[in-house]
């Protein structure tokens, strides 16, 4: 039986594991709300994975997409009288749509050249956010209003909880598909080596703006889910900050790792939660937990456990 | 295939399943550590108030929420040491956002759910306030904010109340003076940065109010080094009688500078966000009779004694200055301010009742503050006027108290 099992329906199975389990027996709004708020950052790190893991392009401006996401289902409704969901929606189109457009120039670029212009587009977006004082609430930012779906408002932790948990399966699944495809095999050669790819006959730019495209969806369905979850947006949502946090999770739960992708997020999500105790040593702990995990656990959390599991059990 | 092919890969395939089961299991421990590990302070102990506290201690807005920390500290253990609250000893439970609202909010949910507190003081900025805003009407919950913007009590929320001047008192404070002086044509230059543009889009809202007309704009970006173009434009305005110059940081600084620079004779106001030591040491001579609007904690040597706020203001800033080593602010006066209004109101419910200590914080009046005197009412859940705001002009170096 064991046999059949390939890797990625293993993976799929752990992700719905991590949703469904905690979902059964969480005791407060409290806890479903940093579940949620774990399934949406997993969600956009996993685009984020699938750009930095697979095909081996830096972007230091993930959360620019984000905050798209975000402020397009915070303002249509708001200025527009769009339908939240239909807002949100739009949301991701547009940031699909500004990823197409700006990959083809800056797609070109190549490691810290291509890092520094991700960085000035998740820059640019959050001055934008700052700046529109008169659209975007400026850096109070604006009020989200609550998505209804037939007459019920989406509000309660708890709904949003399995609402981003079913939105991580699926994000989860639509990766594993793209993995698995010709495209996915594209991307891992373009990793490698992008001469070698291209060699190979395989139309680098394009691949490389597929996955940037896609990256960018994720991050914006997650930007979305978390302004109609929170029901208030702010630049933050977009900062450089923002962006090395997605990139942490990335790299801490394991670079070209789907379920690294979801552990590194639950790690920098739920630890400042847990380590409140050490009080104002907060940040410093969790800084040495972070230095701890890249030496101990270089490749990442998921890959480097299951590296030493596989060492362990195979003689 | 031969049989120790299948073999190995049977043990690659169960290596790798016992890894994604292992994984799983940490991952939902991880999770499910918040069950076990961390859940709230436990339940409210007999003898002992809750009150619960999410400032941005640490990240951008530290210079805010760091000495509103210090504050809560500092008078808990006082109020503690006095015998706390109706016998009450006080236990503070304080998270810090780092100033990212979507924490904020995280923390005020806790607050609610797991702490189990009585009230809610802080929300450091507008946006990390506004972020908690919604869990607390939800869960009524009494809330006393620290953050500026009008939107926080305009329109009215029912638990949500307020300690800071807003920034529409400022520009209000400096139309009442220029239109005492019967200046009433004026420039206004600001930056662009968020507290400049904030305080810019109020005054263009109350100027008529005083019969002030604007009649010329300029604004600068926060880290311009320049802005004698924009002086020039304004200078040349016609019939224009004053500058007003919503801003902070070093932005106000070089106004105050190339005004000078420029021989501009007119009248120059900067704003509170300006209101410290600094400001005069950056501007240097240029900023002599430069007037602006702030909080009576800034000159509370200089009040005279029939103020009401002289001992209040000059006790808080002996009592911060000596605990903290460090130069008093108006931002941690308006924890301080919170911290006694709830104390005020806590007493006089005398009870844990959530709806009724909401009820005797609206119905605080004639609290001394450091920030001005408050008088809530079910209208207004700030309850300062334009007293709360001293016009304060430089003269050789210093400030002065206009009145």
């Amino acid at each position: 039986m064991a046999l059949k099992l390939s890797p990625a329906v293993l993976i799929l199975i752990a992700t719905v594991l991590i949703v469904v389990l905690p979902g059964l027996v969480l005791p407060s709004p409290y806890y479903y709300r940093v579940g949620a708020l774990v399934f949406i950052s997993a969600l956009a790190v996993i685009g984020l994975n699938l750009l930095m893991g697979y095909a081996g392009q830096v972007s230091l401006g993930h959360a620019g997409f984000f905050a798209i996401g975000a402020y397009g289902t915070a303002i249509l409704p708001a200025q527009l009288g769009w339908p939240p969901l239909l807002a949100a929606a739009t949301g991701v189109v547009l940031a699909a749509a500004l990823a197409f457009a700006i990959g083809r120039p800056i797609l070109r670029l190549r490691g810290q050249h291509l890092a520094v212009a991700t960085l000035g587009i998740g820059m640019l977006i959050t001055m934008v956010l700052n700046a529109e004082v008169a659209i975007t609430g400026g850096p109070d930012g604006m009020a989200v209003a609550r998505a209804t779906v037939f007459g019920f408002k989406l509000r309660a932790p708890e709904t949003w909880y399995w609402i981003s948990g079913g939105l991580l399966i699926l994000g989860v699944v639509a990766a594993l598909n793209l993995l698995n495809s010709p495209t996915g095999r594209a991307l891992r050669a373009l990793h490698d080596s992008e001469v070698a790819a291209e060699v190979l006959g395989i139309d680098v730019t394009r691949y490389k703006l597929v996955v940037f495209v896609a990256a960018s969806v994720y991050a914006a369905v997650a930007g979305a889910a978390l302004a109609l979850f929170s029901g208030h947006v702010t630049p933050d949502v977009g900062s450089f900050l923002r962006s090395v946090e997605f990139v942490t999770m990335a790299v801490i739960g394991g670079l070209g790792s789907i379920l690294g992708s979801i552990v590194g997020a639950a790690v920098l999500v739920i630890l400042p939660q847990v380590l409140t105790v050490f009080q104002e040593y907060e940040t410093l702990v969790l800084g040495v937990m972070i230095i701890l995990f890249m030496i101990f656990l270089r490749g990442g959390i998921v890959p480097g456990l299951a590296a030493r599991l596989t060492a362990r059990l195979t003689p | 295939m031969t049989a120790s092919m299948t073999a190995r890969a049977t043990t690659t395939v169960t290596a790798r399943l016992l890894a994604a089961a292992r994984l799983t299991a940490t991952a939902s421990m991880l999770a499910l550590g918040l069950a076990a590990g961390f859940g709230g302070v436990g339940a409210a102990q007999a003898g002992e108030i809750r009150i619960g506290s999410v400032l941005s201690a640490t990240g951008p807005a530290a210079f805010l929420g760091d000495p509103e920390e210090k504050t809560l500290k500092l008078y808990a253990e006082e109020i503690n040491k006095a015998g706390g609250i109706n016998g009450d000893t006080i236990k503070l439970v304080i998270y810090d956002d780092g100033g990212d609202a979507d924490k904020a909010r995280t923390f005020a949910t806790r607050l609610v759910e797991e702490d189990k507190v009585a009230a809610v003081l802080g929300g450091t900025t507008s946006g990390t306030t506004m972020a908690m805003v919604p869990v607390f009407e939800d869960a009524e919950m009494p809330f006393i904010s620290f953050a500026g913007a009008v939107g926080i009590v305009e329109p009215t929320k029912k638990w949500v109340f307020k300690t800071p001047h807003t920034d529409r008192m400022a520009c209000e404070k400096i139309f009442e003076d220029l239109k005492k002086q019967n200046l009433t044509k004026v420039g206004i230059i600001s930056g662009t940065d968020g507290f400049g543009k904030s305080m810019r889009d109020q005054c263009v809202k109350v100027n008529a109010k005083y019969d002030v007309e604007i009649v010329a704009e300029e604004t600068y970006g926060p880290r311009d080094s320049d802005m004698t173009a924009q002086l020039t434009n304004l200078k040349g305005a016609p019939g224009i009688q004053a500058l007003v110059n919503p801003g902070m940081g070093q932005g106000p600084a070089i106004v105050t500078r190339n005004v000078r620079q420029l021989g501009i004779a007119l009248p120059l106001y900067q704003s509170h966000g300006v209101a410290s030591k600094s400001f005069i040491e950056l501007a240097g001579d240029a900023a002599e009779g430069v007037r602006l609007p702030a909080a009576a904690i800034l000159v509370a040597e200089k009040l005279p004694d029939s103020d009401p706020q002289k001992a209040i203001a000059l006790g808080y800033k002996t009592s911060y200055e000596a605990a903290t080593k460090g130069q008093v602010s108006t931002f941690g006066g308006h924890a301080f301010d919170a911290l006694f209004i709830l104390k005020g109101a806590l007493e006089r419910a005398k009870s844990s009742d959530a709806a009724k200590i909401r009820d005797e914080i609206e119905k605080t009046t004639g609290f001394i503050g450091t920030a001005g005197i408050f008088n809530m009412t079910p209208a207004d859940h700030m309850g300062l006027d334009l007293t709360a705001f001293k016009m304060l002009e430089v003269r050789s170096g210093d400030w002065t108290l206009v009145e």
